[in-house]
Parts: structure tokens; C-alpha cells; sequence
């Protein structure tokens, strides 16, 4: 089991490195046949990992490769962790991957830059595996970190542009503001456990509570510490409010990366490791709510900046960062198998609409503004259609996979017992109806009406560019469906993520009687009454001419204000905390380190050393030489002076 | 047997023999660098046999030699070294190597002159790390900053006698008190050999002199705050060379210092100080990390990213002390993990900030100029080169899988078994680092070409390629293994603080 883990990451790590360091020299296609390659037998391995965990009946494997380094039993290694959760994420992951990167052939192949973004993604899915499969924490952080260099490099794929090397900046340094506290939060587990193998921390969690840790702030438990330090972390990778602001910025990378990295897989990330987590967040009701908080007005309010945005991958990228407050809602409902639920439908159709949009954007020569674009149903059937699936798997119409996930999520937090969890659902409903109306507003403008362009050179894209599409649309169609009673009730998922106390998805599992029976139970749902009414105001206002909806918008002026800033953070941060910082800089720098420390400190110093220097430096740099010397012979006189006065 | 050669007094001997015969041979610069070259990298060779002879689990030192100096005075020529002073060894014979390699291209008079200082310096430096004996190893530590300050002095920027000034002025006050402090030490004991010294009986009043004095020598070296106001000027007027072995060894020199001298000798008045090395350790971390965020010139913000770094190493020395004082009972997670931590973050921070420095070289040389607002658009230009800058920013970051995070995400681990708020501050390096060190890839590598004369520099000669790839591996192996360093170290950190912990 061991070699079949190995075989997961290590092929992408091959592609990758070859890509790198030959992708010059080497025939185009080889790069991305390395890629396909790679990611295939990860997916096939990941498929036979599967099998070979249902042949041991669902037993989790925890097996360590190599110790990296320190005493062995502080777990610094590398290994892999089997069971439910990481093969559902190693399969997630490989399966996007790879139709990412045939997408990728199409969509990237005029670019100069083929090589090095073949090289990048199998990187990514390299880091990626990595982080999903580890076994320790260690290894987990190297795949956070890991993404996160990747995410950087390709958002500033293009790196001439101006913006685009602004963005990537942004994500990293934001992304390691939640790194700083993630560090935190696994110091306080070293700490505690003394070890950062998951075997030994989540199998004895409740203990931090009876700890008694002299190092530690009292003002809160060392759970709630350790909980909120972590979930801080999980945060910047998931964009919630208030470190989601690069997610929109990331949008300067490649298109396939958004669906890849910045709405697929990496953006997760976060999710994943709460769900990894469960049992220790489970002892932490303060972070719980903390997280329905942060999960549930990410969903809203990001989601209401989706309805301003022009252009398509924007709306995208923002309805992204409201899906995932969704999940981190379910999480802080204690929900954890829904939220991994939603995490893997909404892989499939957000990946799914961001290539869609990206096969838009080939066909509008990147054009991303949805003002110049209407009318292309006609001319893109394939990518309307899958593009439909997709946005009606995301506003959760009945049937779709979306559907599944999101009424479940929704059910399952509405009957939490955790405080704050009753408000939180009725704002996760409220953004059902915001949701489908910004997803068919999108639909509406770019598909529907007449076209606002020159529509002659405009057609449908290739095969290797729809045929992902076409395998998306098929997995977020009928995905939720399948994958309903595996994830949310299965003992297999319930060994890896615990069920919770706190009643939300003991609920939903009193309630399950099949996937039929939840779709027709779910046709009178206020949240399937809420989704239509967002399709239906979205036609009103979008589906003829744009007009309507501009004439919507101009009676809402100071609503429209504050959304187009985004609520204002993204200046909060460049204004207020990049400039003091730099301020700062600057004051220490000139204020403390060049007028106090050289000038006044050391006794005027400095001053006397440059009145010195302009006398030294007339004299030749031959000066040096005698002082050397002399330095040389003061040094063994002093020693032989300070030897006599000793012997004498 | 070889096993029984003074192999650490060919260490030391053969470059700086090979150091004057190459200034003898001023007229063929071609010639002393072959051999300038034949000599670092024998050199390398012999420290790498010495590590394959090297016993981790044996707690005494090892490779010992030992002849009377100055017998009347108890005054030994003693060599020998543990598993702390062999990763430093093996560190300083491996980078003297790509500054012989640069050479041609970042010097372009008295080339074999300043080869030979090079060389000289590297049997000096090995000298400090191998000596017991604690007059040899003041005389090692004194000679070695000559050939330092020539090469700045002769070599350097337009500023360069001021810097040398003031490098001198800072490294002789803290000097003159270490060999003050030696000779009482020699007083007290009647011996100079600097491991006799270790559990020495002294009274907490001598211990605090003591440690002052110490600190004086080592905290300038490092550079702790606030006495790091030479290290920028420094870096600045330094020839390349001079800033890669500046960075890489000589900052090394105060930390080795602290855990040879200060820890074993005076542990009381360390119990007694940790708080202001803890004070001053975070303020080099977070202070600096500010101050490195505005500067203009490349080589002024990797010297001050420098500080920040050693911040790190100093505040894991330290840490230990803080976890003693806390009442619980010494907990020996976090006292080996954050000397150890420590210990990787020198090694690592040598490569790495070499590596930074040999890639400012390698933009001077095209450009004349290191102030950041000259550059914009490398990347295209010089792809290898950015690949290279953007890995070496990386480890520079701390970023997993490279070697600067190992000692990093150590000593704030370790942090945390002392103090919550210690721990907190000390992680605030992952933002800071990540802001100085990308906003300067950002504007030098990325956006567009800035200049047509951008637009027409080459890319990577082969020995500056060479160079790069030769520094790039071993931040990659650390980064991914670094169980054979950590189990080198292991065992001595063990035995060094084993007496003072009671581990």
C-alpha cells in the first residue's frame, strides 16, 4: 500500500521536474503528455488505493515513509494517512487535475510559456496529494505551503504584467498571514502532544481540555486555542472574510489555475484539514461558533459582491469564496461531513464553470467583460449547455449534485445544537436565492440576449477544451446522487470523520431515506423556492436587454458603492495595514536605526567614524596594509604582554 | 590510519599556504585561480572525509589534536570538534568554493590577491570552529577579520574605508572585552582550554561580567540588535565574495560563540539574562523584519534579512533558559528542539543568504547598480536567473522543503513550549519574510522590462550557473532530509546542555 501511495504523488512530481528542467528543450507535446501521463496513473493509483482500502474493509492505513528528521517519536515525517477521507480527496483531486490538465492542451496552446505551466500544475497536484494523504502534520504544512507556492507562481504566470505580479504577491503574503497562525496552532499541539502524527493527536484530542499548560494564555482553553489558531490558518486558504481578498486578484493566473487551484482543489484546503481535525474541533464549541460566523457572512456578503461583478471570472471567483463560506459553516455546525460533501460536488461544477468561462473566453480572444459578450448559446452549444449544468448543479436545483450537497449542508446546520447555528442557516438560505441570482445573471448576460460584439469569428472551442467540460457536466448531473449516502452516512467516512454530538448530521441521518425521496422532500424546500426566485429576478432583470438590469442596479446606488469595493477590505488591507507597515519601516529604519543607534547611541559613532574615514581615505589604500599589520603585531604583543605579567 | 592525521590542521594549513602561494603568483591570475579552485575543493573533499570519520553517537570530541604552544603558560596548539563545529566546518570549506568560482567575474583587479585572502580567511575560520584552546582560538578569531577587512577596504564600493571602520571599530570593542574575559577565566582556572572552562564554579556576580563581556564579542558578529548598524554598510561596500562569506561564516561566528562559551561557562547569568536575549532576539526578528521591508538596495535588505534570520538562531539558543525558569520541570521537547533548530537555521541561512548575495552579484556585474528601482522585468531577460532568484527568495521565506524552514518552523515550535506571546512574535517572520523578500523579487524579476539596457543582458555564464546549481542542492536536501545533519548535532547539543538542564 505504501508503493500505490507513492505511486498517488510521485508521477506528477516526475512530470513536473522533467517539464522544468528540460521543458526548453523538449518538443512541445512532450510537456503536456508528461502531465496526462503523470496525473492519469495518480488517478488509477488513487482508484486501486481505493479498492485495496474496500479489500481491508475501510481499515485505516497509516504508513510512514521516511522520518525527516528529530527524535522519531515527534512524528517530523513523511508518510501517508488511508482512509475514506484522503482517498475521497486524493481522487478529487487527481480526476480535476487531469481534465484540467487536458483542458490545459487547448486552452494554453499558443502560449510561449508551455512548459513552465505543465511544470507548475503537475507541481501543484504533486503538493496537493501530498497535503490531502499526509500522515502528520509536517508533511501537511508542506503541502499548504506547497499549493501556495504554486498558486503564486501561476497567478503570476504572466509575469510581465503588472497586475498580475501584484496579484500573486498579495495571495502570498495574505496566505501566510494565515500560515502565521496555523504555525501557532500546530505549536500548541507539538506542545501539548509532544508529536505531530495525526495516529497519536486526534486519537487522544479530548486530552488538550485536561492539560494544564503554564505557557498558554488563560483566556481561553488550550483547545479553543489550538482550534481557532488552526481554523485562522484554514481561513486564508479558504478565503473567508476577512483574508479572502487575493481570491479575486488570483484571477490574473491562467484560467485553468482558477479552476484548478482557486476553486477546485487548493481553496479546500482548509476544509479539509477542519475535517481532518474534527475530533479535536469537536472539543472547541467558542471556534465552532466562530466559524458558522465567519462561514455563514462569507457566504452572504461575498455572494452579494458576485452580483456587481463584469467579469465572468469574477463572478466566478466570488461565488467560489461563497461556496466555501458554506462549507465553513457546515464545519462550524459541527456538519463536517456535509461541508466535505459540498467541497467535492462543488469540485466538479465550479471547476466546471470555470472552464466553461475560460472556453468563453478563447472564443471572445480574452474578452472577460460580460458587457461585450451575449448571444453565444447559438454559437457554443456545448459550452452553454455544460455551463447550464453547471450553474444549476451551483444554485442547487433538484436533482443536480449541487442540490444534494447544499440542501443537506443547509438542513444539517439548521438542526445543529451549536449556539448560533439557527441565525446561520437562515442567512446559508437567504444565499441560495443571492446565488442563483448572480449565476444566472452571469448565464443570462453571456449566453442569452443579443450579442454585444462582433459575433462573425466567434465558435465553439475544441474537443480537448469541451470534452472536459462534457465530463464535468456528467459528474456535477448525477455526482450528488451517488455520492450522497458514502460521504454523509457511510461508517467508512464516520471512521475517519467522527459523527459529531451536536445533532446536525445525526438529523439529517434520522431523515435520509435515499436520494430519491431527499429530491422530492427537497422540490417544496424553502431553499428550492428561494433558487427559483433568484433564476426568475435574474431573467427579469438579465434576460433581455442588460438595460433592465443596469436600471436595477442605478436605484441602488450606495448598495452598489459598497459592493463594487468589495465591502471595503481590500482597502482596508492595502491602505491601512501595508502602509502603516511600510510606515513603520521607514520610522525604524531612518528614525531608530540611522539617528538613535548610529548617531546617538554609540556615542556619535558614525559621525566620528565618516570625519575619520575622509582623513583615512586621503591617505591611499595602503593604509589598510599597515593596519593590518599593525593590528597583527598589536594582537600577539597583547598576548605576550598580558603571558608575562601572568608568569611574573 | 588516516583516521589518526591531523587532518584539522591540513584544514586549517593547507588553504592558508595555499593563500600565499597564490599571492606570489601575482602575474598569472589564470593559474592562481585553477589552484585557488584545486585548493577549496580539496579542502571541501577533506571536510567531507572528516564527516564520514565522524562518530555522532561519541560524546567526546573528536579528530583531536594537541601540541604545547606556550607551555609556561599552559597555552595548547589543541584542535578538536564536536557535532556542532563540523556542520560549520564542512559549511565554510563549502562555501569558499563558489567565491573562488565568481571570482573573475566579480573582480577585475589584483584577482589573485584577493584569492589569497579568501583562502587565508577560510584556514582561519576553520581555525576558530576546530580550536579548544581558548588563546588559539582568540588568535584565529582576531586574523581572521584581517583579511576581511582588506577585502573590503581594497575591493569595496565607493564607501568602502567608512564601513571598514566601523566594522573594525564594532568587532574590536567586543573583541578586546573577550580577551579580557579569557585571561580571567585563565586566572581563575590556570588552564586555557576552553572545555575545562564548562561547569566552572563562579559566582553569579563574575557570571554576569562574564556574559556581559562575551556578549559584547558575540552579539556584534551575529548582529544582534542593537549593535547590527555595521552589517549593512558592510554588505554594501563588500566586494561579492566578501558578502557571501560575510553572510554565510562570520555571522555564524557570534552564535557558535554563545553556545561554546556563554551556554557551558556561564548558564546562571544566561538563566538570569534570557529575557533580554529574548527581548533583543524578537526585536531582530520583528524590528528588523520592518526595517528590511523599506529598503532600497538589495544588498541592504538581504543584510538586514540577515539580522532577522540570526534573530532566530539566537532567540533558539536562548529559549532553553526561558523553559528553566518556568516552574514545570525543563521539558526536553523544547530544549533540543531549540538548540537544534538553531543549529540548521546557521547552516541553512549560510547557503541561502550566499546564494542571495551571489545572485546581487550576478545583477551588479551586468549592471553597476544594486538599488532595486533600477531593475523591473529581469524575468524576461534572464529566466534562468529568475528561476534561481525566486528559489533562493523561497528558502529565504522558510518556505517547507527548503532548508530555511527547518530551523524556523524548530525554534518557533520550541517557542511555544516556553511562551505563548515569545512564540507568537517569533512567527510574525512568516509574514515579514514573505513581504521584504517577494516585494523585492516583485520589482526586481517581475512586471515589465524597464529599461531597454535590461532588455539586452545575458543570461547565467556557466560558472555563475554553476554557482547557483552548486548552492540550490543543499537547500533542497536539508529541506527535504535533514535527518543527517540533525543526527550529527543531536548528540552534542545533548551533551551541552545536558549539564545545565540536567536533561
Amino acid at each position: 500500500m505504501k508503493w500505490l501511495c507513492l505511486a498517488v504523488v510521485i508521477p506528477p512530481l516526475i512530470a513536473s521536474i522533467v517539464c522544468g528542467l528540460f521543458g526548453s528543450r523538449m518538443r512541445r507535446e512532450w510537456s503536456h503528455w508528461l502531465g496526462v501521463i503523470g496525473t492519469i496513473i495518480s488517478f488509477a493509483a488513487s482508484l486501486m488505493l481505493l479498492r485495496a482500502l474496500v479489500q481491508q474493509e475501510w481499515q485505516p492505513a497509516d504508513l510512514t515513509l521516511y522520518v525527516w528528521g528529530f527524535n522519531p517519536e515527534w512524528g517530523f515525517q513523511v508518510g501517508f494517512m488511508v482512509d475514506a477521507l484522503s482517498v475521497t480527496m486524493m481522487l478529487v483531486v487527481s480526476l480535476i487535475s487531469l481534465l484540467v490538465h487536458i483542458y490545459s492542451v487547448g486552452y494554453m496552446a499558443e502560449d510561449p510559456g508551455y512548459a513552465r505551466f505543465f511544470s507548475y500544475i503537475s507541481l501543484f497536484t504533486f503538493a496537493m496529494l501530498m497535503l490531502v494523504s499526509s500522515n502528520n502534520l509536517l508533511q501537511l504544512f508542506f503541502g499548504w505551503e506547497g499549493v501556495g507556492l504554486v498558486s503564486y507562481l501561476l497567478i503570476g504566470f504572466w509575469y510581465t504584467r503588472p497586475s498580475a505580479v501584484t496579484a500573486n504577491m498579495k495571495a502570498f503574503v495574505i496566505n501566510r498571514v494565515g500560515d502565521f497562525s496555523f504555525v501557532l496552532g500546530i505549536a500548541i499541539l507539538f506542545s501539548a502532544y509532544d508529536t505531530l502524527a495525526f495516529d497519536r493527536l486526534l486519537g487522544s484530542a479530548g486530552a488538550l481540555a485536561q492539560m494544564d499548560l503554564a505557557w498558554l494564555p488563560k483566556s481561553a482553553s488550550a483547545q479553543e486555542w489550538a482550534c481557532l489558531l488552526l481554523f485562522i490558518g484554514a481561513m486564508a486558504k479558504s478565503a473567508q472574510i476577512p483574508l479572502h481578498i487575493w481570491l479575486p486578484d488570483s484571477m490574473e493566473g491562467p484560467t485553468p489555475i482558477s479552476a484548478l487551484i482557486h476553486a477546485a482543489t487548493m481553496v479546500t484546503a482548509g476544509i479539509f484539514l477542519v475535517c481532518r481535525f474534527s475530533p479535536l474541533f469537536e472539543t472547541a464549541p467558542g471556534t465552532l461558533s466562530f466559524m458558522l460566523l465567519i462561514g455563514a457572512s462569507t457566504a452572504l456578503l461575498l455572494g452579494l459582491v458576485g452580483l456587481v461583478q463584469t467579469d465572468i471570472k469574477r463572478v466566478v471567483a466570488y461565488s467560489t469564496i461563497s461556496q466555501l463560506g458554506y462549507m465553513t459553516a457546515a464545519l462550524g455546525a459541527s456538519a463536517y461531513a456535509a461541508g466535505l460533501f459540498h467541497l467535492v460536488t462543488h469540485a466538479f461544477f465550479k471547476a466546471l464553470l470555470f472552464l466553461a468561462a475560460g472556453s468563453v473566453i478563447i472564443a471572445m480572444h480574452h474578452e472577460q467583460d460580460m458587457r461585450q459578450m451575449g448571444g453565444l448559446r447559438r454559437k457554443m452549444p456545448i459550452t452553454y449547455l455544460t455551463c447550464l449544468i453547471g450553474a444549476l448543479s451551483l444554485s442547487g436545483f433538484p436533482g443536480f449534485a449541487g442540490f444534494f450537497s447544499k440542501d443537506a449542508l443547509i438542513e444539517a446546520v439548521s438542526a445543529s445544537t451549536v449556539p448560533g447555528a439557527q441565525i446561520a442557516a437562515v442567512i446559508l438560505l437567504f444565499s441560495v436565492f443571492v446565488t442563483a441570482l448572480y449565476t444566472f445573471r452571469m448565464i443570462f448576460l453571456v449566453f442569452h440576449g443579443e450579442p454585444r460584439h462582433d459575433a462573425s469569428h466567434v465558435h465553439e472551442s475544441p474537443h480537448v477544451v469541451t470534452g472536459p467540460l462534457v465530463v464535468l457536466a456528467v459528474f456535477s448531473l448525477c455526482a450528488g446522487a451517488f455520492l450522497a449516502e458514502p460521504i454523509l452516512f457511510s461508517s467508512p467516512m464516520q471512521n475517519a470523520i467522527p459523527m459529531a454530538a451536536h445533532g446536525g448530521m445525526r438529523h439529517l441521518a434520522d431523515h435520509w431515506e435515499g436520494p430519491a425521496a431527499f429530491v422530492v422532500h427537497g422540490l417544496f424546500s424553502p431553499a428550492v423556492i428561494l433558487m427559483l426566485a433568484g433564476i426568475v429576478t435574474a431573467w427579469l432583470f438579465y434576460g433581455g436587454a442588460a438595460a433592465r438590469g443596469q436600471r436595477l442596479l442605478s436605484k441602488f446606488k450606495p448598495a452598489q458603492w459598497i459592493l463594487d469595493r468589495g465591502w471595503g477590505f481590500d482597502a482596508l488591507f492595502m491602505n491601512f495595514f501595508a502602509s502603516a507597515g511600510q510606515k513603520l519601516g521607514v520610522r525604524l529604519w531612518h528614525g531608530v536605526d540611522q539617528n538613535y543607534i548610529d548617531t546617538g547611541m554609540v556615542m556619535g559613532t558614525a559621525r566620528r567614524v565618516r570625519s575619520m574615514a575622509s582623513r583615512v581615505s586621503s591617505l591611499q589604500s595602503g593604509y589598510l596594509y599597515h593596519y593590518a599589520f599593525v593590528m597583527i603585531i598589536a594582537l600577539f604583543m597583547l598576548i605576550t604582554w598580558f603571558g608575562f605579567s601572568f608568569v611574573l | 590510519m588516516l583516521s589518526e592525521a591531523p587532518l584539522l590542521s591540513l584544514l586549517i594549513w593547507l588553504p592558508i599556504a595555499g593563500g600565499l602561494l597564490v599571492l606570489w603568483m601575482r602575474d598569472q591570475e589564470a593559474a592562481a585561480e585553477r589552484i585557488a579552485l584545486i585548493i577549496t575543493v580539496a579542502g571541501f573533499l577533506i571536510s567531507l572525509y572528516l564527516w564520514a570519520g565522524f562518530d555522532p553517537n561519541q560524546t567526546q570530541l573528536q579528530w583531536v589534536e594537541s601540541v604545547a604552544w606556550i607551555e609556561s603558560l599552559h597555552i595548547y596548539y589543541a584542535l578538536g570538534i564536536d557535532g556542532i563545529a563540523l556542520p560549520l566546518i564542512v559549511l565554510t570549506t563549502f562555501m569558499t568554493i563558489p567565491v573562488v568560482i565568481l571570482t573573475p567575474s566579480s573582480v577585475s583587479q589584483q584577482q589573485s590577491f584577493y584569492l589569497s585572502a579568501f583562502l587565508i580567511m577560510e584556514g582561519l575560520m576553520i581555525g576558530v570552529f576546530s580550536a579548544t584552546d581558548a588563546v588559539l582560538f582568540y588568535v584565529f578569531w582576531e586574523a581572521m577579520l584581517i583579511p576581511m577587512f582588506l577585502i573590503i577596504g581594497i575591493w569595496g564600493g565607493a564607501n568602502r574605508i567608512y564601513a571598514t571602520i566601523k566594522f573594525f571599530l564594532y568587532t574590536f570593542l567586543g573583541s578586546v572585552l573577550m580577551l579580557a574575559v579569557i585571561i580571567y577565566l585563565y586566572w581563575r582556572s590556570g588552564e586555557f582550554s576552553i572545555w575545562a572552562w564548562h561547569g566552572m564554579h563562579l559566582s553569579a556576580k563574575e557570571q554576569w561580567w562574564i556574559f556581559m563581556a562575551f556578549w559584547a564579542a558575540f552579539a556584534v558578529k551575529i548582529p544582534m540588535w542593537p549593535v547590527h548598524t555595521w552589517l549593512p554598510d558592510a554588505h554594501v561596500e563588500a566586494p561579492t565574495g566578501g558578502s557571501i562569506i560575510l553572510a554565510a561564516i562570520m555571522l555564524k561566528l557570534g552564535a557558535y560563540g554563545f553556545l561554546r562559551f556563554t551556554l557551558p561557562i556561564v548558564p546562571d547569568a544566561a538563566v538570569a539574562l534570557h529575557g533580554l536575549m529574548i527581548g533583543l532576539s524578537l526585536a531582530a526578528i520583528v524590528y528588523i523584519g520592518f526595517v528590511a521591508l523599506m529598503q532600497e538596495d538589495m544588498k541592504k535588505l538581504v543584510a538586514y534579512s540577515s539580522i532577522a534570520h540570526m534573530g532566530i538562531v539566537t532567540l533558539g539558543i536562548f529559549l532553553p533558559f526561558s523553559m528553566a525558569t518556568l516552574g514545570v520541570g525543563v521539558d526536553q521537547e523544547g530544549v533540543l528542539l531549540a538548540v537544534q533548530g538553531s543549529i540548521v537555521q546557521m547552516i541553512s541561512h549560510g547557503l541561502v543568504s550566499g546564494a542571495l548575495f551571489a545572485c546581487i552579484g550576478v545583477l551588479y556585474d551586468r549592471m553597476h547598480t544594486r538599488q532595486i528601482s533600477e531593475y523591473g522585468g529581469i524575468a524576461t531577460s534572464m529566466p534562468m536567473f529568475a528561476a534561481f532568484l525566486v528559489f533562493f527568495a523561497m528558502a529565504n521565506i522558510g518556505l517547507p522543503g527548503t532548508s530555511g524552514f527547518v530551523g524556523e518552523f524548530a525554534v518557533i515550535l520550541a517557542a511555544m513550549h516556553a511562551n505563548f506571546w515569545v512564540a507568537l512574535l517569533a512567527a510574525t517572520t512568516l509574514v515579514l519574510a514573505a513581504s521584504y523578500t517577494l516585494w523585492m523579487v516583485k520589482r526586481v524579476a517581475y512586471g515589465p522590462v524597464k529599461r531597454p539596457a535590461i532588455a539586452m543582458l545575458a543570461d547565467l555564464s556557466w560558472r555563475e550557473g554553476l554557482v547557483l546549481t552548486m548552492l540550490a542542492i543543499p537547500v533542497l536536501i536539508l529541506g527535504i532530509w535533514p535527518a543527517p545533519l540533525l543526527q550529527v548535532t543531536e548528540p552534542a547539543v545533548h551533551t551541552l546542555l545536558e549539564p545545565i538542564f540536567g536533561l
